[in-house]
């Protein structure tokens, strides 16, 4: 039997593309899936959603100085990031602004910036490339740099474990027993930045965040404990990535909305269905426990 | 559990004309103050007299505008070590980490970020769940705890942090009397081992029962010393004085003259 006869593995097993995106999705949702429950915990997400719009210009200026390049857009997209979330944060640290307000300035700023220059210099094909990202069109290059960005991912979460955790539920603990809490918030946002940039190489700059928010979303409804949901997330987001990019290869849709969606079916069921969705109050449990 | 006999040499804190504030006006005036090692402390006044900023600093969470402190070592810096139990804590309590978790965590001066968890460290945290009254809730999820078992399970915490010196801000705020007197009976334990403790407090006749010395704080010393004496009438009328909200038109105070910032020993008008 040929495997590429089968409707679940043949794409991949055929296509050489089709392998390509799919180690892509694998390291991307090993990496980005457990920086969103992160992000999740500390409630940040839309603080993810509007760095990945802050890394645009970078990539975009990358793009005006040597063309589709991967090394130029890589460095000028995590250039740009880091340049936002540290001048938000001066902001929010020194002025009236609270760090919302800092933030939504800054990355409407470099937003506006990167589609600027954009479609000044590049072609509709271009922009289609920056915003919705080249998932079938991976070279072995940027292959690399999404596995690269995972492994130091995960080592960076074991290593600065502890005081992560710390600095998401109890900060103030943290500050009086060490001098760490400066360097947990800022090399996650440091983490959050490289996956955002992973994220946009393969899935563009505006669905980039959704491997991060939704599977830790998703995960958040059907588990209160940590470890089970990070798997769960992880789970998901290979899942769904799997999911969507067979999806659109039968149907010819565009590949990272389709992943997207996919993982947007998985956050909709689960908010109906998960024991703390959004009917957890509608079904009081029949039993409880002796007071 | 806790060997006193390991608490190191003190020699308790030192407070050399210290200004502390916001925006440049003092919630602090030139304070000049020793509390020796050992101390059980309250501290009183009215809102907005400084006493939790008066911690923060002791804690090395809050930057002097002049003066200084010694006798105190900064979080994660070696020596003498101070626990803090701030007032309204940031903590997010609904976060998945369950409460023996959260406990060890006062351990952290024995495995710091990167050390291992032993089971000894859990053994331990264990025995200090046991201590406040919270056995069997080791693996609760912290949002599952009321407001008087949280603050049990903070008190976990402290013990096992071991430090030499214990700054409480507002321990026993909204926490019925139950609660209150075993967290007390932790308090005279921490005493009785020959650690320094600082309590802010609001209840006096709790401070009168409980606390050998107290400080009455108006932004400024008003009284320091034993109890009796400290928390007399007209200190507390004196205190109670206070115009609370920021003079806008304050003019600016001079430099004390750095002859003058000589500790006090307590009792002092």
């Amino acid at each position: 039997m040929n495997l590429a006869d089968l409707p679940l593995i043949g794409p991949f097993a055929e296509f050489d593309f089709m392998a390509r995106a799919l180690a892509g999705c694998i390291a991307l949702s090993f990496s980005a899936a457990p920086v969103g429950v992160f992000l999740l915990l500390r409630r940040m997400s839309l603080t993810g959603d509007a760095m990945a719009h802050a890394v645009l210009p970078g990539a975009a200026l990358g793009y005006l100085v040597a063309g589709l390049s991967l090394g130029a857009m890589t460095v000028g997209g995590i250039a740009a990031g880091l340049t936002v979330a540290a001048a938000s944060g001066l902001a929010a640290r020194n002025s009236v602004l609270r760090e919302d307000a800092s933030l939504a300035a800054f990355y409407l700023l470099s937003l506006a910036l990167g589609v600027l220059i954009v479609s000044v210099r590049g072609n509709s094909v271009d922009l289609l490339h920056v915003l919705f990202g080249t998932v079938l069109a991976l070279d072995s290059a940027t292959l690399t740099l999404l596995g690269g960005i995972a492994v130091v991912t995960l080592l960076a979460l074991r290593l600065l474990w502890r005081p992560l955790l710390l600095e998401c539920y109890d900060p103030q603990f943290l500050r009086s027993v060490s001098r760490l809490s400066p360097l947990a918030h800022y090399g996650f946002l440091v983490l959050m930045v490289l996956n955002l940039v992973a994220g946009f190489h393969a899935l563009g700059t505006l669905m980039a965040v959704g491997l991060m928010v939704l599977p830790a979303a998703t995960a958040r409804l059907w588990t209160r404990r940590l470890l089970p949901l990070l798997v769960l997330a992880v789970a998901l987001a290979l899942l769904a990535s799997t999911g969507g990019l067979l999806v659109s290869y039968q149907f010819d849709t565009p590949t990272s909305p389709t992943i997207v969606l996919a993982l947007g079916l998985a956050y909709l069921f689960s908010l109906m269905a998960a024991p703390q969705g959004a009917l957890r109050h509608q079904r009081p449990s029949a039993t409880h426990y002796r007071a | 559990m806790i060997n006193p006999d390991s608490l190191p040499a003190q020699r308790g804190i030192t407070c050399s004309d210290l200004t502390v504030g916001y925006d440049r006006h003092p919630a602090l005036h030139h304070l000049n103050l020793q509390v020796p090692a050992g101390t059980l402390l309250a501290v009183v006044g009215p809102n907005g007299a400084g006493k939790s900023t008066w911690l923060k600093v002791l804690a090395g969470l809050l930057r002097p505008m002049t003066g200084t402190v010694s006798g105190l070592s900064a979080p994660g810096q070696p020596g003498p070590r101070v626990a803090y139990l701030p007032q309204h804590d940031q903590a997010d309590r609904s976060f998945p980490v369950t409460v023996l978790e959260m406990v060890t965590m006062g351990l952290w001066h024995a495995f710091g970020a990167w050390g291992r968890l032993r089971p000894e460290h859990h053994d331990r945290a264990r025995q200090a769940l046991a201590a406040v009254g919270l056995q069997g809730f080791e693996a609760r999820p912290i949002d599952a705890l009321s407001g008087g078992q949280w603050q049990r399970a903070q008190f976990a915490r402290l013990m096992l942090q071991d430090a030499t010196t214990v700054l409480l801000d507002e321990p026993f705020a909204a926490i019925d009397r139950r609660t209150t007197a075993d967290l007390l009976a932790i308090l005279h334990r921490w005493h009785a081992e020959g650690r320094t403790v600082v309590a802010v407090l609001h209840d006096l006749d709790l401070v009168r029962a409980h606390f050998p010395t107290t400080l009455v704080l108006a932004r400024r010393c008003v009284a320091y010393g034993p109890t009796a004496e400290a928390l007399s009438d007209a200190h507390w009328a004196e205190a109670l004085a206070l115009h609370e909200p920021f003079d806008e038109d304050a003019p600016l105070c001079a430099p004390a003259p750095l002859s003058t910032a000589t500790p006090l020993a307590p009792v002092q008008a």
